[in-house]
């Protein structure tokens, strides 16, 4: 436990050392900041920022994730060479560079809240966000990681996935949910187009940002199926668990490449 | 003469004090001389104060038939024992307040209400906390009467056994003001109503309709509340009405409006606040409305427009953060949506007078998309529909081309 904090402590530094988490950071508190100051309200700030999160988080995540493993090759390398237990090891690398760009995140969007008072007014639907923009990070930079231990040769390959992956997560992939809508509409799809939405962390993400502000509009829908879905406590439930199952995954998986790579 | 001025002077004064003697008190108290309200009645002469004391007291059917003030004092329980009407008034000028009246009767055939009028003017119902009714208060055939600060709670859930909370049927110049409607099956109900002015209540958590409004010309709604209703607001059927400064929120369901307009026409709908509704107006058949300067802020909808609307203006409203600004059924669409603030607008403003240089197609591609495929709501806020709404407001195939806000606000009108 101490050798982890201790790994934690030293990416810690390093990252604060090259500024890159603290630009990142100021990008997003520039963001919300100028949101706020020139968008209005509190919900169109919120929709804005969300709508930032669900599209950049993921990207950032993944590309910070497997650019660290391709850059601190030789550092990874020595540490190994040292009688350290793996699993600590690859707990240590992650929770390092992945807690400092969570919290980029969090405090740089959440400071420019606070001192508007959107935080005070309306305090769920901003701590919704900030916690999912939180959870994408984790999510995405394991997400990175399994990719660079993949692909821990071919930089050229690894960055390739990275984009194709996060261009079908964002964007093909409701594309497809909506082709299957089109070409399958005579049978009932409500199930079919829940599971899948499912399956998807950014979909998940917009889903529960869509509980919080589109419930009325979702209540317009006739289905049964949604209705229970997103009516009751059963929709923010299902989310937010298959959330966790899409953090738990990744990490999971990150651990076993690491743990059996011969680097 | 000094004298002879003064005796005249005091007659002058005492007169109006005559007159009021010859209005008795009677008085109803538990065990006292007079114990029933019925027997008050009986005894009394039109123009008589009954004055209910503390305690409760049975009373089903009670005709009041003369002019007569009824008041309780400290809020006595007038029980209906769960038979029938609790009071019908068929005379004028009769005043009712103070009373608690609880269980009238309840029946799938007739409209057993707390507190009847029927065919009697200038009627006032005052203060009056009114529990487990069928029909609270029921106005038919009556002129110029006074709803005032009345109370009226149930808890029947199902549409079919609750009865509406202030029903008025077939009545002139009515006024009905601050009162509170909760569980009933319509909140406010009007039917073949002429003048009448709805001011300061609240109808919320009604099984069907907050405000159910048919074949009522000439009447003003101000400064009511309608929260959490089975169907939000219906007004139908009617003209010349005025809507201003109503708040519509919460209305939610397959079925449910902040505002159901249908068949309407000549009124004005102003700074009203429709705050997450499934559906904040819905407009069937309604032509010269003129909506302006109401906030549409979360719903789902913000303007259902159907085109056999016509002539309809919408003018210097804000649209925040709706799911869909506007819906509507056809590519052609003859109404009008002018200077207004969408949150959604994305254009310009070089010549910085607030107003933005491009215009604004605020229906998207994808509430089309949503009409033919329900299911696909569930892509709502994706990359992917934006991106499709963004190509189809560069280039409208699918959306209606006149439906245009030519002038949009570029900040929030206020």
């Amino acid at each position: 436990m101490k050798l982890l904090t201790h790994i934690v402590q030293n990416e810690w530094k390093t990252l604060i050392r090259g500024k890159w988490v603290i630009g990142y950071g100021l990008i997003f508190l520039l963001l919300t900041d100028t949101l706020l100051r020139f968008g209005g309200g509190g919900p169109e700030v919120l929709l804005s920022l969300s709508n930032v999160m669900l599209l950049f988080i993921p990207l950032v995540g993944m590309i910070y994730g497997i650019l660290y493993i391709y850059q601190s090759r030789e550092f990874v390398e020595l540490l190994l060479t040292q009688p350290i237990n793996r699993k600590t090891l690859y707990w240590g690398l992650y929770c390092g560079i992945s807690t400092p760009l969570m919290a980029a995140f969090i405090l740089g969007a959440s400071l420019p809240l606070g001192w508007h008072g959107i935080l005070m007014i309306d305090p769920s639907a901003s701590i919704m966000v900030l916690a999912l923009g939180g959870v994408l990070t984790l999510i995405f930079v394991a997400l990175g990681f399994v990719l660079g231990l993949a692909f821990y040769d071919d930089r050229i390959k690894g960055f390739g996935f990275t984009i194709v992956i996060w261009l079908f997560m964002a964007i093909l992939y409701d594309g497809l949910i909506l082709m299957a809508i089109f070409m399958f509409g005579d049978y009932p799809l409500e199930r079919f187009v829940i599971g899948a939405t499912m399956l998807n962390p950014i979909d998940l993400a917009r889903i529960m940002v869509m509980l919080e502000f589109d419930i009325s509009a979702l209540m317009g829908y006739t289905g049964a199926v949604f209705r229970r879905f997103f009516g009751t406590a059963a929709g923010l439930f299902t989310a937010s668990g298959m959330l966790a199952v899409w953090l738990a995954v990744p990490t999971w998986i990150g651990l076993r490449v690491f743990k059996k790579k011969d680097f | 003469m000094i004298q002879n001025k003064y005796i005249i002077s005091l007659i002058l004064l005492l007169l109006p004090l005559t007159a009021w003697a010859g209005q008795e008190q009677i008085i109803v108290k538990e065990g006292g001389e007079i114990s029933s309200v019925r027997q008050a009645v009986e005894i009394a002469s039109p123009g008589d104060h009954i004055l209910i004391q503390p305690g409760t007291y049975h009373v089903a059917n009670l005709e009041i038939d003369k002019p007569l003030v009824i008041e309780g004092v400290d809020r006595p329980v007038i029980d209906g024992e769960s038979v029938g009407h609790i009071f019908v008034i068929t005379a004028d000028s009769v005043e009712i307040r103070g009373l608690n009246l609880i269980n009238s009767g309840r029946s799938y055939v007739r409209d057993y209400s707390a507190i009847l009028i029927e065919k009697a003017k200038d009627v006032i119902i005052e203060d009056n906390r009114l529990e487990n009714v069928f029909f609270g208060i029921y106005l038919a055939e009556t002129e110029r009467g006074v709803i005032r600060g009345n109370r009226i709670l149930s808890f029947e859930r199902r549409e079919a056994a609750s009865g509406n909370g202030i029903h008025l049927w077939n009545v002139k110049t009515a006024k009905i003001l601050d009162n509170v409607v909760e569980g009933q099956r319509d909140g406010i109900y009007l039917e073949f109503v002429e003048g009448a002015e709805i001011s300061g209540n609240r109808a919320n958590d009604n099984n069907r309709y907050g405000l159910h409004f048919m074949f009522s010309d000439n009447c003003i709604y101000r400064g009511n509340i309608f929260r959490r209703n089975g169907a939000g607001a219906a007004v139908m059927y009617s003209r010349n009405v005025d809507m201003v400064e109503n708040l519509f929120e919460h209305n939610w369901g397959t079925a449910s409006y902040g505002l159901l307009l249908k068949d309407m026409s000549r009124s004005r709908i102003e700074r009203n606040r429709f705050y997450r509704n499934t559906v904040a107006i819905l407009s069937e058949g309604s032509n010269d409305i003129t909506v302006q300067r109401n906030d549409f802020e979360l719903n789902g909808w913000a303007v259902n427009i159907k085109s056999s609307s016509q002539r309809n203006e919408f003018l210097e409203n804000n649209f925040i953060e709706n799911s869909f600004d506007v819906a509507t059924d056809s590519p052609r669409n003859p109404n009008r949506f002018e200077g207004n603030y969408w949150s959604h607008y994305e254009g310009y403003d070089l010549d910085r007078d607030g107003i933005g240089d491009v215009p604004y197609r605020p229906v998207r591609l994808f509430s089309m998309i949503v009409d033919r495929r329900p299911e696909s709501l569930i892509l709502l806020r994706s990359m992917m529909i934006t991106l499709l709404d963004t190509a189809e407001r560069i280039m409208p195939v699918l959306t209606p081309e006149t439906l245009v806000d030519e002038k949009p606000r570029m900040e929030r009108i206020r």
